[in-house]
C-alpha cells in the first residue's frame, strides 16, 4: 500500500504462520544450484551425480530434524501436496471401506481432500474441539472404535490459534486401533519441541518449507517405512517412485539448511525469546477493554496470538495496522475472500460478537521488541476509532 | 489485500458524518454483528424538506465504512424523493468502484437508506420482514426482494454475482438453487424442467444390432433368472423384424413344457420389456 506524501513505515512482520522470511543462510545455500550446479540429480554422470549427493545431504538434515531415517523423507512441492498425498494415497491403499477421521479445525489442505472423499462416498468423521480449541479426545476415541480400515489425519498445531493437539497420544491410540495416522505438522515444526518421529508413532507427517524460513515451493512428507500409501504424483522414478517429478534441488538444499537452523532453535533458547515477545504483546493487547484470547493459552505454540476485539471487524483493523507498518491476519469473513468467518473460531464457539473481530499475530526468530511496540502503540487508537464508528461500540 | 480505490481508502481513513442525531426523522438499521457487517443510518430533514443532517455508524470492513461514509455525503441536501432513487451502483460509482466481492457493502448502504426513508414514512423499523417476502438466505438473512433489486439495478446474471452483491449464498450455499431460480425468472429464462423419463424407442425402429442388445438385456433381466430356478437357460439365436429366435439350454431344452415356457414366459416378458405386443418368439432346436 502506498501512503501519499509520507515515507512508508518500517515493516513489522507479524504474520509468520502465513509465511516466513527466507533465512539468508538458506538462500545462500541454494544459489549455487541455480548457477553452477544445475545438473539433474537423477542423471548417470558426475555433473548430476554430485548434485544428487548434495540433495541427499539435505535429506539427511531434514531426517535428523524429524528424528527419522532419510529414506522416510519424500520431497514434495508444498505442504498442501504432502497432505493430499498422505490422505488420498492412504485411502487408496487401504481400500474403499476406509473411514477417515479428521477434525473440524484442519487447514483447507486437509479439509478439502476429506470433503472430496466424502463426496465420493467415503465415511469421514469430523472430530470437534472444546471452547479453548483443544481436541475432543472422547469423540476421537469413539471414532477409533469404528470397525474396518481407518486413516486419521489431524493437525499438530492450529494455524489460526496455535493450539497444540496431543499428537503423541493420539497417534499411539490410533496405532492401538489399527489405524494409519497422518499429521499435518506445518505449524508445529520448528515452533515446538516434541516433533520427533523416533518418539511419536505417527505413520506420516507433512510440513512446508516456507513456514520455517526456507523459500516457497518445497514441502516434505515423512512416510514411515511400511506405511500403506500409494503415490500421488505419478511419473518418473524420483523419490524412490513415491513422488514423481524432477527433484527441486535448489529448494531441497535450502530446506536442509532451514531445518538445520530450526533444529538448533529448539535447543538454543530462541523459542523462549519468541514466547516472551508474544507474551508481552498479549499482555499489552489484553489491557484494551473487552479483549480476549482465542485458544488455550498453555497448550499453544510460543509464537502465536489470536485475540478478539468485540464489536469491530478484522479487515478494518488490518488496514489501520498496515498504516503502522504492521502485517497480521484476521479470521473475519472480509479477509478470507469468502463471506464466512473462520471455521476454526466457529468450531470453538467463539461468540459472534468476537468472531469477526479476531486478529492473529504470529512471530518468528526475526521478530523484535520494535515489532511488538509498533502493535502496542497503534492498536489502542485503532480499537477506539473503530468502536466509535460501530453501532455496537460502547 | 483488496484493490481499493484511493477514494475508498480516503473515506475509510476519514469517514464523514459519523455518529448519531438526536430525534432523527428517519432511522434505518441493516445487517447484524453475526453477519460481519451492520449499518445504522439516520437523517433529519430541514424546513425545505431536504436532508439537512445525516449520520451513520458502521460495523464492518474498510469498504463497508467507506460505502456508508460516501452515502451520507451523497444524500445530504437531497429531498427524500431524490434520495430514494440512489442505488448501490451510484454509491460504488461515487467511490470510483468497489472490488466485485465487496459490492454487498454498497448494497448495505442502499438498503439502510431505504429502511430509513420507510421508517420516516411509516414508523416501521423492520421493513423487509413485514412484506410478503420470502427469506432466501438464512445464513445472512437475505430476502427475495433484496436479491431481485440487486439483480435489476446491477444487471446481475450469475449466482456468484448475486452473492457478491447481497451475500446471499455466501456461507453454507444451500440457497444457491433458489437464487438461480430467481435469476432465471428475472432474466426471462424458463427454469429448466425436470427431464421426463425418456420413452423407450419403438422396438421396430431399432437397428438390428440395437435390437439384439435390447433383447439380450430383456432376457437377462426378465427371463434368465426365472429359468435359472429350474436349472435352465436361454440363448438368443437371431432377431429378424419382430421375430426373436431362441434356443433353450439345460433342463429347459428337453422339457415337455418348453413350448409353454416359450409362449407363456419368454414371449410375454419380451413383449412387456420391449413395449411391443407383436413380438413373436420362435423356438429353434
Amino acid at each position: 500500500m502506498t501512503t501519499e506524501g509520507k515515507a512508508a513505515p518500517a515493516l513489522h512482520y507479524l504474520d509468520n504462520n502465513a509465511t516466513t522470511r527466507p533465512a539468508p543462510e538458506a538462500v545462500e545455500a541454494m544459489l549455487p544450484f541455480l548457477t553452477d550446479k544445475w545438473g539433474n540429480a537423477s542423471s548417470m554422470y558426475e555433473f548430476g551425480g554430485r548434485v544428487h549427493r548434495d540433495m541427499e545431504e539435505a535429506r539427511a538434515k531434514v531426517a535428523s530434524f524429524l528424528g527419522c531415517d532419510p529414506g522416510e523423507i519424500v520431497f514434495t512441492s508444498c505442504g498442501t501436496e504432502s497432505d493430499n498425498h498422505a490422505i488420498f494415497g492412504a485411502v487408496e491403499a487401504l481400500g474403499p471401506a476406509t473411514t477417515v477421521i479428521t477434525t473440524k479445525v484442519e487447514h483447507p489442505a486437509v479439509i478439502q481432500p476429506c470433503r472430496a472423499l466424502e463426496e465420493r462416498g467415503r465415511r469421514v468423521v469430523w472430530i470437534g474441539v472444546r471452547g479453548d480449541g483443544t481436541l475432543d479426545m472422547d469423540a476421537y476415541r469413539a471414532a477409533l472404535a469404528i470397525p474396518g480400515p481407518k486413516l486419521v489425519t489431524m493437525m499438530w498445531a492450529n494455524n489460526e490459534t496455535g493450539v497444540i493437539f496431543p499428537i503423541a497420544e493420539a497417534a499411539a491410540e490410533a496405532k492401538r486401533a489399527g489405524a494409519v495416522f497422518h499429521t499435518d505438522a506445518t505449524q508445529a515444526v520448528g515452533k515446538t519441541t516434541g516433533v520427533d518421529m523416533s518418539a511419536v508413532p505417527a505413520d506420516m507427517l507433512s510440513f512446508s518449507g516456507h513456514k520455517i524460513h526456507a523459500p516457497k515451493g518445497i514441502g516434505v512428507l515423512f512416510i514411515r517405512r511400511g506405511t500403506p500409501v500409494r503415490p500421488f504424483v505419478l511419473g518418473g522414478h524420483q523419490e524412490k517412485s513415491r513422488r514423481a517429478g524432477t527433484e527441486n534441488v535448489p529448494y531441497i538444499v535450502a530446506l536442509g539448511k532451514a531445518c538445520e537452523m530450526a533444529a538448533e532453535e529448539t535447543r538454543d533458547g530462541t523459542l523462549d525469546r519468541i514466547r516472551a515477545l508474544r507474551d508481552r504483546l498479549e499482555a499489552g493487547l489484553l489491557a484494551i477493554p473487552e479483549t480476549s484470547v482465542n485458544g488455550n493459552r498453555e497448550l499453544r505454540l510460543p509464537n502465536t496470538l489470536n485475540i478478539s476485539f468485540p464489536y469491530i471487524e478484522g479487515e478494518a483493523m488490518l488496514y489501520h495496522l498496515a498504516d503502522a507498518g504492521v502485517c497480521a491476519s484476521s479470521g473475519s469473513a472480509c479477509t478470507s475472500g469468502s463471506l464466512d468467518p473462520s471455521h476454526v473460531l466457529k468450531a470453538m464457539d467463539v461468540p459472534f460478537t468476537s468472531l469477526h473481530g479476531s486478529l492473529r499475530f504470529s512471530l518468528s526468530r526475526y521478530s523484535t521488541d520494535a515489532d511488538v511496540d509498533a502493535v502496542l502503540d497503534a492498536m489502542p487508537g485503532i480499537v477506539k476509532k473503530l468502536r466509535a464508528l460501530s453501532p455496537f461500540g460502547h | 489485500m483488496w484493490d481499493y480505490s484511493d477514494k475508498v481508502l480516503d473515506h475509510f481513513h476519514n469517514p464523514r458524518n459519523v455518529g448519531t442525531i438526536e430525534n432523527p426523522d428517519g432511522v434505518g438499521e441493516v445487517g447484524a454483528l453475526a453477519c460481519g457487517d451492520a449499518l445504522k443510518l439516520m437523517f433529519k430533514l430541514g424546513p425545505d424538506g431536504r436532508i439537512a443532517d445525516v449520520k451513520f455508524q458502521t460495523f464492518g470492513c474498510a469498504s463497508a465504512i467507506a460505502s456508508s461514509s460516501a452515502l451520507t455525503e451523497m444524500i445530504k441536501g437531497m429531498t427524500l424523493e431524490e434520495a430514494a432513487k440512489v442505488t448501490n451502483a451510484d454509491i460504488a460509482k461515487y467511490l470510483d468502484g468497489l472490488p466485485e466481492q465487496k459490492m454487498h457493502c454498497s448494497v448495505m448502504g442502499m438498503e439502510a437508506l431505504e429502511a430509513a426513508i420507510a421508517n420516516y414514512k411509516t414508523g416501521d423499523t423492520a421493513v423487509r420482514e413485514l412484506k410478503d417476502d420470502p427469506l432466501v438466505c438464512t445464513c445472512f438473512n437475505v430476502h427475495e426482494s433484496e436479491i431481485v433489486e440487486a439483480v435489476r439495478i446491477n444487471k446481475l446474471t450469475t449466482v456468484e454475482q448475486v452473492t457478491n452483491y447481497t451475500k446471499a449464498g455466501g456461507a453454507c450455499g444451500k440457497c444457491k438453487g433458489a437464487i438461480q431460480a430467481i435469476l432465471d425468472r428475472e432474466l426471462g429464462r424458463a427454469a429448466p424442467k425436470p427431464a421426463a423419463p425418456a420413452a423407450p424407442a419403438a422396438f421396430a425402429d431399432l437397428t438390428p444390432a440395437k435390437k439384439v442388445l435390447a433383447v439380450e438385456k430383456a432376457l437377462d433381466k426378465e427371463v434368465r433368472p426365472a429359468l435359472a430356478i429350474d436349472g435352465g437357460d436361454v440363448e438368443l439365436v437371431d432377431v429378424a423384424g419382430k421375430t426373436v429366435q431362441v434356443r433353450f439350454l439345460g433342463h429347459c431344452a428337453h422339457c415337455m413344457a418348453a413350448a409353454l415356457t416359450q409362449d407363456g414366459l419368454v414371449q410375454k416378458k419380451l413383449r412387456e420389456a420391449l413395449g411391443d405386443d407383436e413380438i413373436a418368439v420362435e423356438l429353434v432346436p
